[in-house]
């Protein structure tokens, strides 16, 4: 379909990062279509033109052996940058239109972040942006160099425990397919950071950006009452 | 029976990896000199591509190939005539995703538009239009029919009053008993038509795949429900011999009947081949709508005759199924098996026809036919119910199929049904008697409604193989090549082999996930079959087990076999149980007595893909094989039914959905949150359908108008009940060792009916006779303005 073309070419964005501090947070207070309009307005804005597929993405420079064209600082924009990421600093080459979710799964090796939809509708995509739980697969990379990004990978413990999430997810047959699995997490980890006594409806509406086709949306409620204790 | 592992709960081999991140779907492979390919999708809705200019694409930097149904192999898998908005002309293979979309957009595509529909009805006048240029309008796809064209007479249009739906010649038809003279005795008849509308899977996971080439193998990465089920036709696919064919499948996410094989895994194969590089197609979630498959829309007519008690005399049932582009699946005759079974009623007529439309492919999705029916009919049962002064329970108690109950045209009987039983429980739980008394109270805007739903799905199958090693290291390996859906009956279903063989869980280990872990031939896991048909494989396996350890201990030990019982791990004599073998001694046992006992002679009658399967464990232990040659007589049914509660906001439209207890009638429950995840997935599937999802089209110029999951809404946390309770029968099936029927799908249908019902029940009985209900359709009809939709209309929003 021609309408998914993309035409993003090494362009500058001025004002892009603090546009998009803000919108880092949209994932938290409006994770609905209507945060990837915002997103989208945000780049427009700044002088790219970003695809409404979003599913386009160039440079793969950590996982293409022969892509053309990469290593060029593209726009002045620099690539190499540090990330914060499960606690370590991971240095980075990333596309200034790069994606979060796809500099963790195609850069980072993090493929626990999963893409359901590449559009903020699903949320199978959800890390945690300093605690805040946000969909990578509308975050630019670009915009997170500061702050403490935390995904799936990052909840066991050194020797393997499992988060209570994690484990009462195991408890309760939370997952059915296991897709959206990731994303329900992070969602629920956060939540549980900020409110560690919540009711079984504040649950549900923490997770309501987080959508399961496989529809185990009660059994996540279960494990998620049974990590906070409330089961 | 007192089982130690069936009904009882278990951890999962796979879920840790599910919570970790670990688990692997297709796009999380990756594979040294990797690259991305993407699609050139038809802009309209049926073409003819005369030419395509690849020139300036080829010569871009960075793009290394072109796949086009000119191909060797890849036509099927593309095509030179796109008959819907989305079909896969061809894919480019570049360094990156960017790069092969720019050669996208270079590539000059010639294409003629063709004439196209996306109203059955409309292919279906004399000269109306046709989906296809071969100009056969019905069948194909997987309908089982030979492609043919059929035209109705404008007679057969013209017979009809105004809003019932007219019919012609049709491509299925059955019949018993009489029914006229059921119609004409019958105390009050319903003659209605209807529309169930159809909607995508949108499975979690889009089907991409990575596949590459490796010493002549092919290796293919890529979600599907089944494992071994998808084998042969993968292999054709990639165009390679079956012992050549290396296929990934760990994970799955979700398939609702979209993924039962693998569906476009060949064209990633195909392109890698040509190219010699490994190929990453990614599918994207338009993509997904386009290719990701749909349920068959339905335009209905039935009439049914009732008997002043409420038993059903007849019904008569013909229906148009919207086969989209690819012809469909077999969602009427589907249909109409589950009013037979349903209802029992004393005659019944089929008349059914699939007819292609350029609209999105569509297959099976879960329940096809049988939910849409339960969420059409089950109001007219409400409405004779009210006509005749009958409870609305008891007169679907009356008619519920028990264990005399038959199915279809040749009334084939059950293998065993419980329906009135989980009526019962179902109204108990929900305590219908209390609420049902309720109905109508009205609350500020909000109006007060319950309902009752039911459904079917036939669950049975048999054939296939079941294959266990014991090691010498006194371990049972669980051979599952059923694919990992999550359902978790890959493991499920396995238990039964270590239940007869009296195995601990925990020395245990379940294989799955590849045929590089010598998987038998096993059932796709389509159709909620797995429990019934897979637990039968298991079970044969382990007797061919048990058969073998008690041969090796005679053998060892003096005496004949049956002198030799299992227990402990062991294998030993009745007389003495001090004398015997431990496991791990018969396996190394089996592995130097060689031939059968260690799987170097297996038997004759089973797959192709099972015998592979065993040359490859050959000599590791002692190998239990088989193939499932149990008697199996009649039809398998998984039933459901469910009692819901609403609130309709009569201002807004909007309903919620207060209560629901859902009830499985599955046989012996083997896992009980297992089964707890399926019941509760299936209603929200059954929210989905009675409330949100179907598919939009523009009939002017066949665009799809709702691709995302924003416009095509499956419901989300809070279209649903905070907590929904459900229960079962767990009454066993004669037919299973261990009783157990599958379920995965008729509960979608009986919460999908029960909702219907409950909304119609708070607007007076007022009956919408199409899904889904969106708030529009019910603040029309409480301000009395005429429907915006015709009775018949389809693809509308």
């Amino acid at each position: 379909m021609t309408d998914e073309k993309t035409l993003v070419s090494g362009v500058e964005m001025p004002g892009m990062e603090s546009r998009l501090d803000d919108g880092g947070v949209l994932g938290a207070i409006g994770r609905k279509a209507a945060s990837r309009r915002q997103f989208i307005k945000g780049v427009i804005a700044s002088g790219a033109v970003v695809s409404s597929a979003g599913y386009v993405f160039g440079g793969l420079g950590g996982c293409s052996t022969d892509q053309p064209g990469g290593g060029a600082a593209a726009g002045g924009v620099e690539r190499l940058i540090s990330l914060s990421v499960n606690g370590d600093t991971r240095r980075v080459d990333a596309l200034p239109f790069e994606t979060l979710a796809m500099t963790l799964r195609y850069k980072l090796g993090l493929t626990g972040t999963k893409l359901g939809c590449d559009r903020a509708e699903c949320g199978a995509c959800t890390v945690l942006i300093d605690g805040v739980p946000t969909y990578a697969c509308s975050t630019l990379t670009h915009t997170v160099r500061t702050k403490a990004i935390q995904t799936i990978e990052g909840l066991e413990g050194p020797n393997g425990e499992l988060h209570p999430v994690q484990q009462a997810m195991i408890d309760e047959l939370g997952p059915q397919c296991g897709f959206c699995t990731p994303g329900q997490i992070m969602s629920s980890v956060a939540l549980l950071e900020s409110n560690p006594n919540p009711t079984r409806d504040e649950v549900r509406h923490a997770l309501s950006g987080n959508l399961c086709r496989c529809g185990a949306y009660d059994h996540y409620l279960n494990s998620v009452m049974r990590a906070a204790g409330n089961a | 029976m007192a089982y130690q592992l069936i009904g009882k709960n278990f951890t999962p081999p796979d879920i840790r990896a599910k919570v970790t991140g670990r688990a692997k779907y297709a796009e999380d492979v990756r594979a040294e000199g990797m690259v991305f390919a993407r699609l050139l999708t038809s802009p309209i809705p049926h073409g003819r591509v005369n030419n395509i200019d690849v020139s300036d694409a080829l010569a871009t930097e960075g793009v290394i190939g072109i796949l086009t149904a000119d191909d060797e192999g890849a036509d099927g898998l593309l095509t030179n005539e796109p008959k819907y908005v989305g079909d896969l002309i061809l894919a480019v293979a570049a360094v990156d995703e960017t790069t092969a979309q720019d050669a996208i957009d270079k590539i000059v595509l010639d294409i003629e538009p063709l004439d196209f529909i996306v109203d059955p009805l409309d292919s279906l006048y004399p000269g109306g239009p046709n989906a296809w240029a071969d100009g056969n309008n019905v069948g194909g796809g997987r309908t089982g029919l030979e492609a043919r064209r059929i035209k109705w007479t404008a007679q057969d249009f013209a017979a009809v009053e105004e809003d019932q739906l007219p019919f012609g010649e049709s491509a299925w038809e059955w019949s018993f008993g009489d029914i006229e003279a059921g119609l004409t005795d019958a105390s009050f008849v319903i003659d209605e038509s209807f529309v169930s509308q159809g909607n995508s899977h949108h499975s979690m996971e889009p089907r991409t795949t990575m596949a590459y080439w490796e010493n002549g193998k092919c290796v293919v990465h890529s979600g599907c429900q089944s494992l071994t089920a998808t084998l042969p036709s993968l292999a054709r696919q990639c165009g390679v011999e079956l012992e050549n064919l290396v296929y990934i499948n760990e994970y799955c996410g979700g398939g609702f009947g979209s993924k039962g094989t693998v569906t476009h895994g060949g064209i990633a194969a195909r392109l890698s081949r040509k190219i010699n590089r490994p190929v990453m197609l990614r599918i994207s979630r338009h993509e997904e709508f386009y290719i990701g498959s749909a349920r068959g829309t339905l335009q209905g007519r039935v009439r049914m005759g009732f008997r002043a008690d409420g038993r059903i005399t007849a019904i008569d049932f013909q229906v148009i199924q919207d086969g989209g582009a690819n012809g469909g699946f077999q969602d009427s005759g589907d249909a109409a098996a589950a009013l037979s079974i349903i209802y029992q009623p004393l005659s019944m007529r089929y008349r059914g026809i699939p007819v292609r439309t350029n609209t999105t492919p569509r297959g099976p999705q879960r329940g096809p036919g049988q939910n849409q029916i339960a969420a059409a009919v089950e109001p007219f049962i409400d409405q004779a119910a009210r006509e005749l002064g009958l409870d609305r329970f008891q007169i679907r108690i009356i008619n519920a199929p028990n264990n005399d109950g038959t199915v279809g045209g040749n009334q084939v009987p059950v293998t065993s049904a419980y329906m009135p039983e989980a009526l019962e429980r179902g109204a108990e739980l929900f305590d219908w008697e209390t609420k049902s008394q309720q109905s109508g109270t009205r609350k500020g805007s909000k109006v007060y409604g319950v309902g009752i739903g039911q459904a079917y799905h036939d669950v049975g199958r048999k054939g296939y193989d079941g294959l266990v090693v014991l090691t010498p290291d006194g371990k049972l390996h669980l051979h599952s090549g059923v694919g990992n859906l999550g359902t978790y009956s890959y493991a499920g279903t396995t238990r039964a082999a270590a239940e007869l063989l009296k195995f601990g869980w925990e020395n245990c280990i379940v294989h799955q996930g590849t045929n590089l872990q010598f998987l038998p031939n096993a059932s796709s896991q389509t159709g909620s079959n797995t429990c019934w048909t897979m637990v039968r494989t298991n079970v044969v396996a382990a007797w061919d087990a048990i058969a073998k350890l008690k041969e090796i201990a005679a053998m060892d030990l003096g005496g004949a076999p049956e002198d030799y019982d299992i227990g402990g791990e062991r294998v030993y004599a009745k007389s003495n149980p001090e004398q015997g073998l431990t496991y791990a001694e018969a396996a190394q046992r089996a592995i130097d007595l060689g031939g059968k006992f260690s799987g170097e002679n297996p038997p004759e009658d089973i797959h192709q893909i099972t015998k592979l399967a065993v040359e490859g464990i050959a000599g590791t232990g002692l190998v239990g094989v088989a193939k499932d040659n149990l008697p199996m007589e009649g039809d398998v049914p998984a039933l459901a039914c469910g009692f819901a509660s609403v609130e309709v906001d009569v201002e807004t439209g909007e309903v919620e959905l207060l209560d629901y207890v859902g009830i499985a009638d599955c046989g012996t429950v083997i896992h009980p949150q297992g089964l707890s995840q399926q019941m509760k997935g299936a209603t929200v599937w059954g929210i989905g359908m009675a409330m949100f999802e179907r598919q939009i089209y523009d009939p002017q110029n066949g665009l799809p108008g709702n691709m995302g999951f924003e416009q095509c809404k499956p419901p989300t946390y809070l279209d649903v009940p905070s907590t929904m309770s459900w229960d079962a029968v767990d009454l066993p099936d004669p037919q299973n060792p261990v009783g157990t029927r599958g379920i995965g799908e008729p509960p979608m249908g009986a919460a999908a009916a029960a909702i219907v019902c409950a909304i119609s029940d708070a607007l007076d009985g007022h009956v919408f006779k199409r899904t889904p209900i969106v708030p529009d359709m019910i603040v029309n009809h409480i301000a009395g303005r005429e429907p915006s939709n015709g009775v018949l209309q389809i693809h509308t929003a």
